[in-house]
């Protein structure tokens, strides 16, 4: 990492961190709460899809297993709301994995439509569940976290924090994967996975581990919007999320660590912003999303990681030539 | 010494016979090629004994161990490396990016230590970085090491391509059309390479269409026709066998 990185980093960490003190908008603080919320989901996805290789349309249904395995077991089961969530992360890891066993096994396209079946689904079993799940009327009075000693989880502000934190924990935990052996595997598999195989690469543990992770993570995300929204309906499992969280991901740009964050911050404030136009949105984000995935595949983060490679590669070629001959020669 | 052979090695892709019952032995140490004419099956060959597809029947033996029914990545880890036709190379990073994760094979380090950066990630790490500068090393592409893959020479992603298979530590290396789409020049470099390959100990075994350069450089050539080996032997025996010449210039030319 780069010393003028560390400092951008130090800085986005320290506004979220002031944010809430500065802003006297609760409205304000309810969005961002809510990106943040959202950004976790997306670093999910972009594990599975942007490093591995995977599309995954199935995120949003777990999304919904997080976010109702910590609602039936707080609201109905009564849970504490800690264990409560150690318990739906256990969950939906362990559907995860049994998805993940199954739709591992074909690749590409086939994984996007597989996964978007299982995906609806797990919509329907939410939906139509009613004895368990509540089915549309959707589940009721989620309790907010429960106090570790001192702290509090009852206000907005304090709301904010504890998902900022997790937030954070996420990028670290992504951050430490993407720059390790294993990242480098899961990267060699997006790239090719004959090639991957190989070079000795058990393609299918990796797959189904990386598979396993995204799913709890989404998950995390769930669970959290479950704690702060306080109610959830099955609509939260439904296909619009999973594009939603795709979009984010394909703006902010697929396979960068940064690009969860500036996707779905910028999309989430275009959106407000663009309220008064109610659903004619669409008709924006459409073409700006079509022509961002023409000409910069790799979304806005993506595009600018290029053209700073550039730049340093046309710098060093200009170095280069002003050097004396020789030295050329030996370097 | 017989290193690795196949014995009655058969692959049918519904009724057509890609691999029919092929015997081959190669030798420690040598450079062993395979010619044919196109669609002979010398890839679908490389592909069954690289794990890639099970073969309909026969045997394929490393080192005394049948290796038959093995998935490819456990076969790379018992050492048999392989390229392919097309490098497949991650083109957008850079030659030393993506030559690290070649030694990845020989590794233990898991998710935990990624997360908690243990010790032991942070050692092997290093290594993969030290074996990776080394067959770039070996490959003499030091200059290029950290340019992005997708401003090299066709020349230099053949090298790459060898160079990531070196990194596993093989004891055999297959390598498929390694001279594809490279000036004679560069052909020659690359066959100094696999000369070299071979005097350190890692057995070559190589598909190629270049018949001057299999010439010179091969200890012994299969020819594969049809899925059928039609002639083994040493480049002289070859360049005079009838049924290869026919092979190549088809059944009614008088050799």
């Amino acid at each position: 990492m780069s010393k003028i990185q560390r400092i951008v980093i130090l800085g986005l960490i320290l506004f979220a961190i002031v944010f809430p003190l500065i802003s006297n908008n609760d409205y304000f603080i309810h969005v961002m709460t809510l990106s943040f919320i959202w950004m976790i989901g997306v670093y999910g996805l972009n594990l599975l899809a942007g490093y591995t290789g995977y599309l995954s349309l199935a995120h949003a249904g777990f999304f919904a297993i997080g976010a109702y395995s910590l609602g039936l077991l707080t609201v109905k089961a009564e849970m504490n709301f800690w264990p409560a969530l150690l318990l739906s992360l256990f969950i939906t890891g362990v559907l995860g994995f049994f998805v993940g066993l199954i739709s591992l096994r074909t690749k590409e396209h086939f994984f996007a439509i597989y996964t978007l079946c299982v995906g609806y689904i797990i919509y329907l079993v939410i939906d139509k569940w009613d004895s368990l799940t509540e089915g549309v009327r959707g589940l009721i009075g989620i309790p907010a976290p429960a106090n570790i000693g001192p702290l509090t989880f009852e206000t907005l502000r304090s709301h904010y924090y504890l998902v900022l934190f997790f937030l954070l924990l996420v990028v670290l935990i992504m951050y430490r994967i993407v720059h390790s052996l294993s990242g480098r595997t899961y990267i060699a598999i997006r790239n090719s996975e004959d090639l991957a195989q190989t070079i000795g690469i058990s393609t299918m543990k990796s797959k189904l581990t990386v598979f396993v992770i995204s799913t709890v993570i989404a998950g995390l995300s769930g669970a959290l919007y479950a704690s702060f929204v306080r109610f959830i309906g099955p609509d939260i499992g439904s296909i619009a999320i999973v594009f939603d969280f795709l979009t984010y991901l394909l703006v902010g740009g697929l396979g960068t660590l940064s690009g969860p964050i500036v996707g779905t911050l910028l999309i989430v404030v275009l959106s407000q912003r663009l309220q008064f136009l109610q659903d004619y949105r669409m008709l924006v984000f459409g073409p700006v999303l079509t022509l961002l995935i023409i000409f910069y595949p790799r979304g806005i983060v993506g595009a600018v990681a290029a053209w700073g490679q550039k730049r340093r590669s046309s710098v060093h070629k200009t170095r280069l030539n002003n050097l004396p001959e020789e030295q050329v020669k030996e370097g | 010494m017989t290193f690795l052979e196949t014995r009655k090695l058969t692959k049918n892709f519904g009724g057509l016979v890609a691999v029919n019952n092929v015997d081959f032995a190669i030798e420690k140490g040598k450079i062993n090629a395979i010619i044919g004419p196109n669609g002979a099956g010398k890839s679908t060959f490389f592909n069954l004994i690289s794990g890639f597809h099970p073969p309909s029947s026969g045997q394929v033996i490393f080192k005394g161990q049948d290796v038959t029914k093995l998935p490819a990545n456990k076969i790379a880890q018992l050492g048999v490396a392989r390229t392919f036709q097309t490098t497949n190379l991650f083109e957008q990073s850079t030659v030393m990016d993506n030559i690290i994760v070649g030694h990845r094979l020989r590794t233990k380090s898991n998710l935990f230590d990624a997360i908690f950066r243990t010790k032991r990630l942070r050692k092997e790490e290093a290594l993969c970085r030290d074996k990776a500068m080394e067959v770039i090393e070996f490959v003499d592409l030091q200059k290029v090491a950290h340019k992005p893959v997708s401003g090299l020479t066709q020349e230099e992603k053949k090298r790459t391509a060898f160079a990531l298979a070196l990194a596993t530590n093989p004891e055999i290396v297959f390598l498929d059309e390694p001279a594809a789409g490279v000036n004679p020049d560069e052909t020659e470099g690359l066959a100094t390479l696999m000369r070299k390959m071979a005097n350190i100990g890692v057995t070559v075994c190589l598909i190629e269409h270049k018949m001057q350069m299999i010439m010179k450089l091969a200890d012994k050539i299969m020819v594969l026709n049809y899925g059928e080996k039609i002639a083994e032997g040493k480049p002289e025996e070859i360049r005079n066998n009838e049924t290869v010449i026919k092979a190549y210039l088809g059944g009614s030319a008088i050799a």
